[in-house]
């Protein structure tokens, strides 16, 4: 009898029990396709910080350069001699990247001493800019070769740059590159840790002084550069043994550690420390006493990091994080509140029938239940529904694969990119030859689980049962005298 | 005594005002009594069924049915009551109107938790007893508005009530109809020996009751027997009234 009343019930006000399983449907689909979205963006988020940050390190520490001592490239370009004039030179000059402190190695040591540190290494980021071309020939005896325009410091007042409007007839080329070096013992942290190779190989443990190098992919491409080739880097030859691939390519060019300090000429000096803790609630503690151990650090969490990813992404993740939760939450408000309504009126055009049952002696629950069943129906109904239409959504999603950019600092400030505790944190010494970008593309993939599915067919349930339970109660509620007595 | 009424009251307070649809109601009806319940529009008679039918309970007074008091038994008991000692039959039918006339008859046997092949049977059964077999299937709206009736009677026959409370029962039918409908009353009345109280405004069909009741503003009037025998009774006259039952 129940199920066939149900059923009867059902099929009468098909039209009712449709719009009332289709707004549940709408509601539970909304608050999927956002959950969904989120964790995709969620995903993609992570996507992003692993890639900037390294999967395995949790802190990272540098020190930022004291004003004025920030290392700008010499190059020595003045001719010397008036012979010199016109004749072909080429320059290289590696340095430690601007805006970030050296400390002594020793203090990775103490790092690496502290609780709730699992490990700690040091790495040391380098650019290095090569120049060849040709010497400005000086017209007329009035010195006038390119002192306009450059960035340079004082030390070389007479630098030539390309597009300076200077006399030079020959363009100077300017070519320049990010380096990181890496310690090769412990890999799982620091720059390399982001990164995938795609060919060859990675350092191996014995090769801490090796004149070798693992080549991010773009970069190697850029210069035609495949495993087993050498590439001269500050006039020293380097074999390429691997081609390493990173979202945010965190460096062009990857050096074991102590040959990076060679080539910079900073002998035990790092400029980046990466610290693994041993557990992520250790992190914050883990900040104070690194803090305390190395004064003036400046100290990134995955989390601080995480605050300071700006660009679409960010966007995106608020969008999700705040309005899409509360859309979504309003949304399935809104379903049940209309599926409530609807089935308050449907009720409300039946109180003479629920009066009669009464009469007939039918218990309050009885009604009640019957009431619930017919909600059941339909908020699987919706439950379903709106997992279908959720599933379709996401799909859509993932046919648009909408594209989510991140950046990490303001890009183009070098000092801001350096304080966020970056690799290669630096856009270089003029802002023309910024050549590490910390902004990072990843494509947006909602995915709906098996477990959000079942929690969408729940939601359609409890949000018919809200409403059933509602109804029902109005239902149940009057005596059957009052009940037989209402005319509709 | 079936029933026993003692200074029953129901008032409903609307829009500030305070009604009294029953006012100081004192009665008996004994089993197998035949009851015509007259009286003019809002007199009170709806009310008083429902009062006899535990539908509802009085503002003060006591309904002893059986012995025991409608006015304060607990809620189950009376959904007990309901389900087993009363039947109702309504002026608009109150059938289901998604149920077929066989389901519509099936929802008295429903709190009795019986089998389902069973209800089915026992519902065949009565809808045979009001000459509708053959309309088991159909839904009220394939029915005339004597066949809705006829099934509504069977509803409340089906479960051998002690007492049918019928409310204007033939109020919606024509006069062909209504003739039908008292007859069948009569005939399942007269065959089983049960109560039955019948809210009507026909004095014909008043006629054939054996003891017609008249409500005023909420009191008895007056309640008159049919002498032995006789179908036809005089007007209530104005000394009957508060008459002691004779019978029972
Ligand atoms: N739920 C209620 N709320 C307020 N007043 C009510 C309610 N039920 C009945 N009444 C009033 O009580 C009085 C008696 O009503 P009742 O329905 O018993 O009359 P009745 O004799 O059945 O009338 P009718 O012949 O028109 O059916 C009426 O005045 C009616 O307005
Ligand atoms: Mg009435």
């Amino acid at each position: 009898m129940f199920l066939t009343y149900v059923y009867r019930e059902l099929r009468r006000r098909h039209r009712q029990a449709l719009l009332i399983a289709l707004g549940l449907a709408l509601g539970v689909c909304l608050v999927v396709t956002v959950s969904a979205t989120a964790g995709g963006v969620r995903d993609a988020q992570n996507d992003v910080l692993h890639s900037l940050y390294g999967v395995g390190t949790d802190i990272t520490v540098t020190q930022s350069a004291q004003r004025g001592s920030g290392d700008p490239q010499q190059f020595g370009m003045n001719p010397g001699s008036a012979q010199k004039q016109g004749q072909r030179f080429s320059r290289d000059a590696v340095t430690s990247t601007m805006g970030l402190a050296l400390v002594a190695d020793k203090k990775v040591t103490s790092i690496a001493g502290l609780r709730g540190v699992n490990a700690a290494v040091g790495g040391l980021t380098l650019s290095s800019m090569h120049m060849s071309g040709k010497f400005a020939k000086i017209v007329g005896g009035s010195s006038s070769a390119g002192g306009s325009g450059s960035g340079s410091a004082a030390a070389a007042p007479s630098t030539t740059t390309s597009g300076s409007g200077a006399p030079s007839q020959a363009p100077i080329k300017i070519s320049s590159f990010t380096i990181a070096g890496v310690d090769v013992a412990d890999q799982t942290i620091g720059p390399l840790s982001s990164a995938t190779i795609t060919t060859g190989r990675t350092f191996t443990a014995k090769e801490d002084n090796a004149a070798v190098v693992v080549v991010d992919a773009g970069y190697a491409k850029q210069n035609s550069l495949v495993v087993g080739d050498t590439m001269k880097i500050a006039g020293v030859s380097f074999k390429v043994v691997g081609v390493s691939k990173s979202a945010s390519g965190a460096a062009n060019v990857y050096l074991p550690l102590r040959r990076a300090q060679t080539i910079a000429g900073e002998k035990d000096k790092v400029n980046q420390i990466y610290v693994k803790a041993t557990s992520a609630t250790q992190i914050a503690a883990v900040k104070k006493e690194i803090k305390a151990t190395v004064p003036g650090a400046t100290v990134t969490t995955a989390q601080d990091l995480a605050d300071q990813v700006s660009g679409s992404l960010a966007s995106a993740s608020k969008l999700a994080d705040q309005l899409g939760t509360w859309l979504a939450i309003a949304a399935l408000i809104a379903a049940v509140a209309v599926a409530s309504l609807l089935t308050l009126s449907g009720v409300s055009r039946r109180v003479r029938e629920f009066g009669t049952l009464k009469a007939l002696g039918w218990r309050s629950r009885r009604i009640v239940s019957q009431v619930l069943g017919e909600a059941v129906v339909m908020g699987i109904a919706g439950g379903l529904g709106g997992a279908v239409l959720a599933v379709a959504a996401t799909r859509l999603v993932g046919v648009l694969s909408p594209s989510l950019q991140a950046t990490v600092g303001s890009s183009g400030v070098s000092t801001s990119a350096a304080q966020s505790g970056l690799p290669g944190g630096s856009s270089g010494p003029a802002g023309a030859l910024s050549s590490l970008s910390h902004t990072v593309t990843v494509y947006l993939h909602a995915s709906v689980s098996p477990g959000l599915l079942a929690a969408a067919i729940a939601l359609g349930l409890a949000g018919a049962l809200v409403a059933g339970g509602l109804g029902g109660w109005r239902a149940a509620r009057l005596s059957p005298a009052d009940a037989l007595r209402r005319v509709d | 005594m079936l029933y026993e009424l003692t200074g029953v009251t129901k008032r409903y307070v609307q829009a500030h005002k305070n009604v009294a649809a029953l006012d100081g109601v004192d009665l008996s009806i004994a089993e197998g009594e035949f009851v015509a319940v007259q009286g003019s529009t809002g007199s009170g008679k709806t009310t008083l069924l429902q009062m006899l039918g535990a539908l509802d309970r009085p503002t003060s007074g006591a309904v002893c049915f059986d012995g025991a008091d409608l006015a304060v038994l607990s809620e189950a008991r009376l959904c007990a009551l309901r389900s087993r000692a009363f039947g109702f039959v309504f002026q608009a039918f109150n059938l289901i109107p998604t149920l077929t006339a066989r389901e519509n008859v099936e929802t008295a046997l429903v709190p009795h938790g019986m089998h389902s092949a069973e209800r089915a049977e026992r519902a065949h059964a009565a809808l045979a007893e009001v000459g509708l077999a053959d309309r088991a299937s159909h839904v009220p709206v394939e029915l005339s508005g004597g066949e809705q009736q006829r099934v509504a009677i069977a509803r409340a026959l089906v479960r051998a009530p002690r007492v049918i409370l019928a409310d204007e029962p033939t109020g919606n039918l024509d006069e062909r109809t209504r003739d039908e409908i008292v007859a069948l009353l009569e005939e399942l009345w007269g065959g089983r020996d049960q109560t039955i109280i019948m809210v009507t405004h026909d004095s014909r069909v008043a006629g054939r009751a054996s003891r017609r009741l008249w409500l005023e503003a909420g009191t008895v009037a007056s309640s008159r027997y049919a002498p032995e025998g006789s179908n036809e009774l005089a007007p209530a006259t104005a000394d009957e009234l508060g008459a002691v039952p004779a019978r029972g």
